[in-house]
């Protein structure tokens, strides 16, 4: 029985590995964390169905018996073999591999790095992952009881040049609409405001959302991109943007301020492409053999990815991926290229 | 032509076919990166000049674009720099301005 190297369990790890178990192959998973389900599994509720995210790790959990798992667990190192690959990983454990799957996913933006917005600096400035984590439980001194006014930055260290990453990271907008919504159905008499530079709400469902937003929960949003971000006396953040639809400047003293921090490539996939000279595109992230239909491919025989390692991904996006990524692994192996 | 006694006020709008885009050509020559700007509004939401004066950078390259005149409104400009430091796609607006006030000097 073949075995198959999957490096990241996050959601698209997992469902490689539960696709690949039903295909007959023995997938063994590392994960540097010490659980399961990435990000995700620190998620609280998923657009477009306001899911659990809870549910999905489970879901994608109980496909996963006979599967070997490895948390904490890096790869040391992995050598080219005449047909497939030697790996030895972190815990001591070596194998022998004839294909790798890459899922390591991606990192979010330090939003610290983006000082005139306060981040660690003034005492309720959160980012969306940190929302997140409130939303399911977890206490967090920096949101205030009884908010009268919240504010999202949409495009933090996306978008800019001057963070290092110019690109799109394209779930935020929406994510920023799903929180305030949420935000708004805790907080009945807060307003809440969206600074956005461009409202990118591409996937299914998604425009009806920001419909929902605007003519059910009264939500505003306003175009232009916060300049900088104080605190007043009171310990209020204090946000100086242009409106650039009326063409003021506008102030805004917030109660609590979210910042959408955006996904980048994480710092390991470059270690890990250089160990089997995988490519690396010009986004950082992994590169595939085309854009459009070998996604899941890269450069060298028997190296596969799936999911956020070769960009931004939405949640399904980023399964379907890692059940293609299964599937083309099958044949790869099955000699049905 | 028969005079009805009441004529027809000349349409505000812009034709875009008809632009005079000669001052935006030469601003790009001189400054390439105008032309990745995303008109977000951070320079002028930072601009200490602009709630007294009118001066905003971002509406200097729209109007450019649209072959409107805009040197009342650069005259405004204390040169501070601040702009520079929030723009997203790291243009050099200080510099921008300083080519514009070139570019007029010459007209």
């Amino acid at each position: 029985m073949d075995k198959v190297l999957i490096i990241g369990g996050g959601i698209a790890g997992m469902e490689a590995a539960g696709q690949l178990l039903k295909l007959g192959y023995e997938p063994v998973i590392a994960e540097k964390e010490d659980h399961l389900g990435g990000h995700v599994a620190g998620w609280h509720k998923l657009f477009p169905d306001m899911m659990d995210a809870s549910a999905l790790i489970e879901q994608l959990a109980s496909k996963l018996d006979g599967a070997t798992v490895y948390l904490r667990t890096r790869v040391a190192y992995m050598n080219r073999l005449k047909d497939g690959y030697s790996v030895m990983l972190s815990n001591g454990t070596g194998l022998v591999c004839r294909a790798v799957l890459i899922a390591s996913g991606f990192r979010l933006f330090d939003a610290a790095k983006k000082e005139e917005y306060g981040y660690g600096v003034y005492d309720h400035v959160i980012t969306n992952s940190d929302l997140e984590a409130w939303f399911n439980g977890v206490e967090d001194f920096r949101v205030p009881e009884n908010p009268r006014h919240i504010a999202f930055v949409h495009c933090v260290g996306s978008r800019d040049l001057k963070a290092g990453n110019p690109q799109c990271s394209k779930v935020c907008c929406m994510t920023a609409i799903k929180q305030a919504i949420e935000m708004k159905e805790k907080f009945p008499d807060a307003e809440i405001w969206c600074f956005y530079m461009d409202l990118r709400l591409f996937g299914k469902k998604y425009e009806d959302f920001y419909i929902n937003a605007q003519r059910d929960h009264g939500i505003h949003f306003v175009r232009g991109r916060v300049s900088e971000v104080g605190e007043d006396i009171d310990g209020r953040v204090v946000l100086k943007a242009e409106d650039t639809l009326a063409g003021t400047q506008v102030k805004l003293k917030a109660d609590l301020l979210v910042l959408m921090a955006g996904m980048l490539c994480n710092e390991d996939t470059a270690t890990i492409a250089s160990m089997v000279r995988a490519a690396v595109d010009s986004d950082g992230f992994m590169r595939s053999r085309d854009n459009i239909y070998r996604i899941n491919e890269s450069n060298r025989p028997g190296i596969f990815f799936a999911g956020a390692c070769t960009g931004t991904k939405t949640v399904p996006e980023t399964v379907a991926e890692a059940r293609a990524a299964a599937l083309d692994i099958h044949n790869y192996l099955s000699g049905n290229d | 032509m028969i005079d009805f006694g009441f004529g027809l006020s000349r349409s505000s709008a812009v034709r875009l076919d008809e632009v005079d885009l000669s001052l935006y050509k030469r601003l790009e020559e001189l400054e390439p990166q105008v032309r990745t700007c995303i008109g977000c509004g951070s320079c002028s939401a930072t601009c200490t000049a602009g709630p007294w004066s009118g001066m905003s950078i971002r509406k200097v390259i729209l109007n450019l674009q649209r072959g409107r005149d805009i040197e009342k409104m650069l005259s405004n400009c204390m040169l501070c720099g601040k702009c520079t430091m929030v723009c997203p796609r790291g243009i050099n607006t200080r510099h921008l301005i300083l080519s514009l006030c070139r570019i007029y000097e010459k007209k």
